[in-house]
């Protein structure tokens, strides 16, 4: 190495243009590639939400989970205070986890109240009515999330027209351990939220997840996941606020009365 | 033909002779993160392996030129901006992948092979032969994780590659999975027993 490198204005020359070299090629990777990734990140979602509604076959392919969401799946805007229909709002391009953060379309929630650990909520939320190939309602499907041991876990609840029994529970996205609390994604236990009511006669929340296995034949208790209590009771948090009060309550409620 | 051994000694060398995990013990702390997976750990080989061996060659390429006073942020520099283009070519062509390995990919930045080569080797050798030093260093690296990996998903979860080999209790199959190796630390014995195995083989390898 000669002693020129060390001088001032070698030094400069060579960090200069290595940062422009470096920034071009970041930025340009960056720029080429998005498309690409917001494609792939719509196109998970849709295939989440059809998951959840139980209209996805399997092994289908991009093309046809786009359109399949685009037939069967309407987005709709729900102002989580009055249980109404936002129309004003496009739904597809509503962004319910910006909205969180953003203080003039949200609400901080008191330690009482976020039972969830979510700290903020969104004024509006979007809900995902599904309906099969001959047009007829299937189901509402619900997006929620809560903190578990490690991680926020995103869901979507999908529910039946009576806005009461769940059909689906599905966990896209999460970070608890493997084989342990990430088990809420294996398809065996969620297979127990099938049919399952969220609300008893007077109306409450009344999802439990119980340590061990649930009785037979109780509409709201779930088998909690064995070596993962804090998973599990992430999972009954989340439940507990999002069809709460403070969630989708009201809106199911104001369903259930116009059907 | 001396040069052909030569290439061949810096190629083949880090993967059982001189393995960046097993004998240096470098680079171990995305080697316990992305292992309980067989799918995660190879794309995190591969991006490894892709990261190495580009930022040596880059490096080495440049090497006559790096003021010695911030050689280290120029190596950094040339490392961050192989590995944010890998994570957005991962987000961007295997997006379910790239979910899971999340932010370990980021951390590829800061793994200690990567720099490790290329302040030991990249900087005093010809381009070619510092690719192939990265090659090399990538492989070891992956002989431990796949390994590793291997044997954390097989007994941990009773699959590969997420298909079913050892049917689960869960699943009413007969195999009680281990729970401890999904866990991380798991990953620290396996290791360990994997430098015993390797050592009582090459005795040279041993600490004295």
């Amino acid at each position: 190495m000669s002693k020129g490198n060390d001088s001032i204005s070698k030094t400069l020359t060579v960090v200069i243009s290595l940062c422009l070299v470096c920034a071009i090629i970041v930025a340009g990777s960056a720029v080429a590639l998005r498309p690409q990734q917001e494609e792939n990140k719509a196109l998970d979602k849709q295939k989440n939400i059809l998951l959840a509604a139980d209209l996805l076959p399997a092994g289908a392919t991009a093309a046809e989970i786009k359109q399949r969401y685009k037939n069967l799946i309407t987005a709709k805007v729900v102002n989580l205070e009055t249980g109404e229909y936002v129309d004003s709002i496009n739904a597809d391009t509503f962004d319910q986890r910006a909205s969180a953060k953003e203080p003039s379309t949200s609400i901080t929630l008191t330690q009482e109240q976020d039972v969830a650990s979510i700290k903020r909520r969104s004024n509006n939320a979007v809900v995902y009515l599904a309906k099969n190939e001959q047009g007829e309602f299937l189901s509402y499907v619900l997006p929620v999330h809560g903190y578990g041991l490690w991680s926020t876990m995103y869901a979507f609840v999908a529910v039946k027209p009576d806005a009461n029994t769940i059909i689906n529970l599905n966990y896209y996205e999460q970070g608890e351990t493997p084989g342990l609390g990430a088990e809420i994604e294996n398809p065996k236990w969620k297979a127990i939220w099938v049919g399952k009511k969220i609300y008893n006669d007077q109306g409450e929340m009344s999802i439990e997840i119980v340590k061990g296995e649930a009785p037979k034949g109780t509409e709201h208790k779930i088998d909690g996941l064995s070596g993962a209590t804090l998973t599990s009771n992430g999972v009954q948090f989340t439940f507990d606020f999002w069809l709460g009060e403070l969630g989708f309550k009201k809106y199911l409620e104001t369903q259930r009365q116009g059907a | 033909m001396a040069k052909s051994s030569e290439a061949q000694k810096v190629l083949f060398g880090p993967i059982f002779a001189n393995n960046p995990i097993a004998l240096q013990v470098l680079g171990i702390c995305s080697a316990l993160a992305v292992t309980s997976k067989m799918e995660t750990t190879i794309v995190m080989c591969i991006a490894l392996t892709f990261v190495t061996a580009f930022s040596s060659l880059f490096i080495s390429i440049i090497r006559n030129h790096i003021p010695s006073s911030v050689r280290i942020i120029v190596q950094m520099t040339i490392i961050a901006s192989l590995v944010i283009l890998v994570d957005q070519l991962l987000k961007a062509y295997a997006y379910d992948i790239a979910k899971q390995l999340s932010v370990f990919v980021g951390l590829i930045i800061t793994n200690c092979i990567v720099m490790g080569r290329a302040e030991a080797y990249a900087m005093k050798s010809p381009p070619f032969m510092s690719f192939l030093d990265g090659i090399g260093n990538g492989l070891g690296y992956s002989v431990v994780l796949i390994t590793v990996g291997v044997i954390r998903e097989l007994f941990g979860s009773g699959s590969l590659f997420g298909v079913e080999i050892l049917p689960l209790v869960s699943n009413g199959g007969w195999y009680q999975p281990m729970g401890l190796l999904l866990m991380p630390p798991s990953a620290f014995f396996i290791i360990g027993l994997f430098i015993w195995v390797l050592r009582t083989f090459r005795k040279e390898q041993v600490e004295k």
